[in-house]
């Protein structure tokens, strides 16, 4: 087994397979009266939060502790951090505190390489920057895998701002990996071409959502993050809706099995319509839910053994 | 625990027939020490313990018409040894869907040894709810215990050296019927 998870990319089929077939055991545990696993008694695992986040930290903490771990969450705001400590600092702070693993998010992509060189423990990879956010993909993996029964061969569209999306990347990487063929949807200005191509050989792109919708077995829509926009990458958010986002009439055009997925937070009414979020086909909900089982595998399968 | 090499003298202890008459006795055991098998759930530990309780399953049917619910319990999680060993991948939890609330729940294993795989089948039980009683039944019994625990009902007692090892084959996963004693031997 890996000792960290920084990037998809540090995950190989067969390892990518465990974890997935992991998650399955444990999502068995969400229907227990007693819902804790005595594997990682003793085990302190930080969370090490240098942005916002809901569901990523409460879902990390919440799998760390039914695995029965001691969890010590930190955010930047009201901590040292505010007064201007360095990441090398805080980290070798959680260093001398005996951390088993750091689950860290962080505004600069590659902040979890950094970390990784300056602690003993394990690092997972929360979110940094616009590069990767890996259990992400892991547990859109898990979701479609529920879903539909298979990952390879199957069509995966992920529309909308693949340029800042860490979703986008880890998804393409770990997707690919699995044998699933990614289409990336969007406007030219947010489809980093050469970036596609360089993480994966068989992604491919579209600037046409209507085309590709007939034949996809998974659209997944991605948030469009003003937070991250400096520029302006599209004429209007009515125009962006207009062409990319995905409403009722959309939706139709689907295939009868396809699956509707967003990492969250939505924009309801920018990349995706209320009815459609609230649809049937809709996994929205239970991706939230994949994301504390398949957690718990990783920090399992990183942190049982020896 | 020291393996023997791959390269290790054996001996097979029961083949095929002898350990399917083996399994004949279990069931009849149960049969006869449960008075019919009543409020009954037979559990497999796996890897082996699984397909050895679905055998004791069939044949208790075979033998008095009783059907009785069937399940495995993954102990991985409950280990007291997973910190010094490499991760293991889990096998499957799978309850009858009776649940074990009230029942009597008998572990099925292929070998007790030291009797911590016990130990943690116990602790995973007492997760999933509340038996009115647990009894253990084993295809082999080869000593060496490390914990105050027994079995209920015993295939074989294999008297072994700490240097030997009892390897368990099973035709549904391993595609022959057969216990092997391993090493030790001259």
């Amino acid at each position: 087994m890996i000792k960290h998870l920084r990037s998809a990319a540090d995950l190989d089929a067969a390892t990518a397979t465990l974890i997935l077939d992991t998650a399955a055991e444990m999502a068995a545990l969400s229907g227990r009266e007693v819902k804790k696993l005595p594997a990682l008694r003793g085990r302190t695992v930080v969370n090490l939060f240098y942005e916002d986040s809901t569901r990523t930290r409460i879902s990390f903490e919440a799998a760390a502790k039914r695995l029965s771990a001691d969890v010590i969450n930190f955010s930047a705001k009201g901590s040292s951090v505010s007064k201007g400590e360095s990441l090398k600092d805080t980290a070798l702070t959680l260093q001398a505190m005996g951390a088993d693993a750091v689950v860290i998010r962080h505004s600069a992509s590659g902040a979890p390489h950094r970390l990784s060189n300056w602690v003993d423990g394990s690092v997972v990879n929360a979110g940094d920057g616009t590069h990767e956010h890996p259990t992400q993909a892991l547990l859109d993996a898990y979701t479609m895998r529920s879903r539909l029964g298979r990952l390879d061969g199957l069509k995966v569209a992920v529309v909308g701002d693949v340029l800042h999306s860490r979703v986008a990347r880890s998804n393409v990487l770990l997707l690919s990996t699995l044998g699933a063929e990614v289409t990336l949807v969007g406007p030219p200005t947010l489809i980093p071409v050469d970036i596609v191509a360089a993480l994966s050989k068989t992604a491919r792109v579209s600037y046409d959502l209507d085309s590709v919708l007939p034949d996809s077995d998974v659209v997944m829509m991605l948030r469009v993050q003003t937070e991250r926009m400096q520029d302006s990458y599209f004429p209007s958010a009515r125009e962006y809706s207009r062409r990319y986002g995905l409403d009722v009439t959309r939706m139709r055009k689907l295939p009868e099995h396809a699956i509707v997925m967003h990492p969250g937070p939505m924009n309801r009414g920018m990349e995706i319509a209320p009815e459609v979020a609230d649809s049937p086909r809709s996994t929205i909900v239970e991706q939230v839910a994949n994301g504390v089982s398949v957690r718990m595998a990783v920090l399992y399968l990183l942190l049982g053994g020896k | 625990m020291a393996q023997p090499r791959a390269d290790a003298p054996s001996k097979i202890i029961l083949a095929g027939s002898d350990l399917h008459r083996v399994v004949d006795r279990i069931a009849h055991q149960i049969l006869e020490k449960t008075s019919g098998a009543t409020g009954t759930v037979l559990l497999g530990i796996p890897t082996r313990g699984v397909p050895l309780a679905h055998r004791l399953a069939a044949r208790i049917h075979a033998f008095e018409g009783v059907e009785i619910p069937v399940g495995s319990l993954d102990i991985t999680l409950y280990r007291d040894d997973l910190r010094l060993n490499a991760t293991r991948a889990l096998g499957k939890t799978e309850l009858p869907a009776g649940g074990i609330d009230g029942l009597r729940v008998i572990l099925v294993d292929d070998v007790l040894f030291s009797g911590r795989s016990v130990r943690a089948a116990l602790d995973a039980l007492k997760d999933l709810g509340r038996p009115s009683s647990v009894q253990l039944a084993v295809l082999v019994d080869r000593g060496h215990r490390q914990l105050p625990i027994r079995a209920d009902y015993v295939g074989k007692n294999i008297p072994t050296a700490l240097s030997e090892s009892v390897k368990v084959t099973l035709t549904e996963i391993d595609g022959a019927d057969e216990v092997k004693l391993i090493g030790g031997l001259k």
